[in-house]
């Protein structure tokens, strides 16, 4: 191999012994950049791993990694990673589940996978049948939901910040001044799997949305699109009526607004304008008619693109 | 027997006409066991350790270690960020040995891309792993010493730890959190004054100062006192409870992945592998002692032979162009361009790549699915493993005693917690 990674010659004859000892316990095996794993069956891995330990020499469990593909019926895969000492190889082992189904804990075998089988319990959700002591272990005391789960948002749910009003720290919802960035570098030629902005149209085609080039629309296919395009506009127009409707957010604190202790009254409305306001609000009409709302942007149409079809 | 027990201690002439309350009194078999907090806050707790220890008298019964309290959720962050952006993440594991962190995660993603790093990249990286190792176990030595009562050693091998630190600056421009591996090689060749430098430090300013320290402690009652038969770990126990590093070594078990799964330019260094005898708390400290010796003498091999040449590869979809190149040619641009943003694209697939970093073994288990964000990145780190030993290691030890095993484990909260 040309890269520097660490050297660990192939065990010879691996395969064939595992064939042999694990029978139909072992689902699948490969090897692939240089490494062997296993995919075996999930009630039997106790089992499995005491075969391994004793029979083929892997004496040290290294790791237990968990890993979530939401797309699948049994989502996680807990990966646990062997190692031999005597005969210089690592063996990758491999059982899937789901949120339900308990795993079968290897704590007896190896004591190491007590804490390691609480992290992925912790990170994934993934309940381990048999763990002695099965607590969260890197999260917060009292913490909800499985951070490593793909569907749990990077910022999380809740945040904590140091109360001075309650000399204590509170827990409160995430409240993010700005919207997470997600970058999104992929090209639409190679795996984008949503629908480009200004691609829309092309939805309709049979073609997987956003994949490749968009086929030639038939005629009557560009009719379809330019007569749902001539419906008439939803009958709402977008006003900012109530302070929610800004987008700016709640007051982050009612406490700020009140009037503080050390003297700095916060002044009524009518006390805080200036001898200047006032005057130009007194000379200004009492009842403003309101502006007269936007009339609706009229729709595109292919005529007004101006004929370059 | 009598039928009443006897209260006889030194004491008990004072409690002549007192009502005794007998059941409880130390001499008496009823002592309640009482349970305490060792940390967050405490210095010998190296970071933010909470360990609730439940104690019969002075003895440790139990101690349930509670870690997690720095967890800052660095493999979700890392699943978010392109395989370069993530890089930076890793120095801010173990903050005490970022090279080693980053020398893990890079070598993955080159096994996952199956590139070809040049040889002085390779060297390189060796080199500053190995500086890296000998900074990471002044920090730890010193600490360790510290925790048991001395403090002169700590000063003086912190001395050590500092021209390490210049070191990296003058190589990376930062002191600990470097980022100079790359994946492809290295981020920019060194000056030549640094490597002479280094190779000075290595005959001179580091045995003396080094040595000085050592001759202060090695051989120290008080230190061997509170060392010798601590926390005794068989070989049995090492391997079952998933030990690395100097702490299977200290076990007896010579077992060393710069040896026995050589990366990088290791395969062709020569070294020794330092092995304890007894497996307690000492010989761990004697077996990082003798580490930095041995790392010393990779530091020197590097230096000799290090070839000249490229420092990064040039496959240019992996390894961005110089500046230099960049602002001449369109293509270079282009390059420059697209890895800065879109960064590269690793082939789908999963590798776990360990490293003999100072702590132990630390690995790094990534799964690609073929865009240039890790799908998964789990890092195995090597405290984790140790500190869950901690219960059984420091059972029937006095309280005082556990401070001298959680320095003798070498934990570093940043990569516990990740």
């Amino acid at each position: 191999m040309a890269s520097p990674a660490p050297l660990v010659a192939p065990r010879a004859g691996l395969a064939a012994a595992l064939e042999k000892l694990l029978g139909d316990d072992m689902l699948a095996h490969v090897f692939t950049a240089g490494e062997d794993s296993i995919t075996v069956r999930r009630e039997a891995i106790a089992g499995v791993m005491i075969a391994l330990r004793d029979n083929l020499d892997y004496q040290q469990l290294m790791e237990i990694a968990g890993v979530d593909y939401p797309d699948r019926p049994e989502r996680f895969d807990v990966v646990y990673h062997l190692l031999s000492v005597t005969k210089n190889h690592r063996l990758r082992v491999r059982v899937s589940t789901d949120e339900a189904t308990p795993v079968p804990t290897i704590v007896p075998v190896w004591p190491v996978a007590g804490w390691l089988e609480r992290e992925v319990f912790d990170m994934y959700g993934v309940l381990f049948a048999g763990n002695p002591d099965l607590r969260r272990i890197l999260t917060d005391y009292g913490f909800q939901g499985h951070p490593q789960r793909k569907d749990f948002p990077l910022t999380g749910y809740i945040e904590l910040r140091y109360s001075e009003e309650d000399k204590r720290v509170v827990y409160e919802p995430v409240k993010l001044a700005q919207d997470f960035r997600n970058f999104d570098f992929l090209s639409p030629w190679e795996g984008a799997d949503y629908v480009l902005p200004g691609d829309e149209k092309a939805g309709g085609t049979g073609e997987a949305p956003g994949k490749g080039a968009p086929t030639p629309m038939t005629s009557k296919e560009v009719k379809a699109a330019d007569d749902k395009a001539k419906a008439p506009p939803p009958p709402t127009p977008k006003t900012t009526e109530k302070p929610a409707d800004t987008g700016a957010g709640n007051k982050v604190n009612k406490a700020a607004a009140k009037p503080s202790k050390d003297g700095a009254k916060a002044k009524a409305d009518g006390e805080s304008k200036t001898p200047a306001t006032k005057k130009a609000e007194k000379a200004a009409p009492k009842a403003k008619a309101p502006a007269k709302p936007r009339a609706p942007r009229k729709p595109k149409t292919a005529k007004s693109d101006g004929g370059d079809a | 027997m009598t039928d009443a027990p006897q209260v006889k201690h030194h004491g008990s002439d004072m409690f002549e006409g007192y009502p005794v309350d007998t059941a409880n009194t130390a001499g008496d078999q009823a002592v309640t066991n009482y349970t305490i907090n060792f940390g967050p806050q405490h210095p010998a707790a190296h970071g933010v350790l909470r360990m609730v220890i439940e104690l019969d008298g002075e003895i440790n019964e139990r101690v349930d270690p509670h870690v997690g309290l720095l967890h800052r959720g660095t493999e979700k962050l890392i699943e978010y960020k392109t395989y370069l952006q993530a890089l930076p993440y890793f120095d801010r594991l173990d903050y005490c040995s970022p090279l080693g962190m980053e020398h893990s995660y890079v070598l993955a993603i080159e096994k996952l891309l199956d590139l070809e790093v040049p040889a002085r990249a390779q060297y390189l990286r060796t080199l500053f792993a190995e500086l890296t190792r000998i900074c990471n176990h002044m920090l730890n030595i010193g600490s360790h010493v510290m925790d048991v009562g001395a403090m002169t050693p700590n000063l003086w091998v912190f001395e050590l730890r500092e021209d390490c630190l210049n070191f990296f600056e003058r190589a990376s421009g930062a002191r600990m959190h470097s980022a100079y591996f790359r994946p492809g090689g290295v981020h920019q060749d060194v000056p030549e004054k640094l490597l002479v430098d280094i190779g000075e430090w290595c005959e001179t300013r580091l045995p003396k100062l080094f040595g000085d320290a050592m001759s202060l402690v090695i051989d120290n009652r008080i230190f061997k006192q509170r060392n010798v038969d601590i926390a005794t770990v068989s070989k049995e126990d090492a391997l079952a409870w998933g030990f690395s590093g100097p702490m299977i070594r200290g076990s007896g078990i010579a077992w060393d992945l710069r040896k026995s799964q050589p990366y990088d330019a290791y395969a062709a260094m020569e070294f020794d592998i330092p092995v304890g005898t007894r497996g307690d708390c000492y010989d761990r400290f004697r077996v990082r002692v003798e580490d930095v010796y041995q790392s010393a003498k990779i530091i020197k091999q590097c230096l000799r032979d290090m070839p000249t040449g490229p420092i990064a590869s040039l496959d240019r979809k992996v390894v961005p162009p110089k500046r230099g190149e960049m602002k001449q040619s369109m293509e270079s641009l282009i390059h420059h361009f697209k890895l800065y943003t879109e960064g590269f694209h690793v082939p789908a697939g999963e590798v776990y790549v360990a490293t003999e970093s100072p702590k132990g073994e630390f690995g790094v288990y990534l799964v690609s699915d073929g865009t240039n964000k890790p799908y998964r990145c789990k890092i195995r780190p090597t405290a984790f493993s140790h500190l869950q030993a901690m219960d059984m290691m420091a059972k029937g030890h006095m309280l005082a005693d556990t401070t001298a095993i959680i320095g003798a484990i070498d934990v570093v909260f940043g990569e516990c917690d990740r």
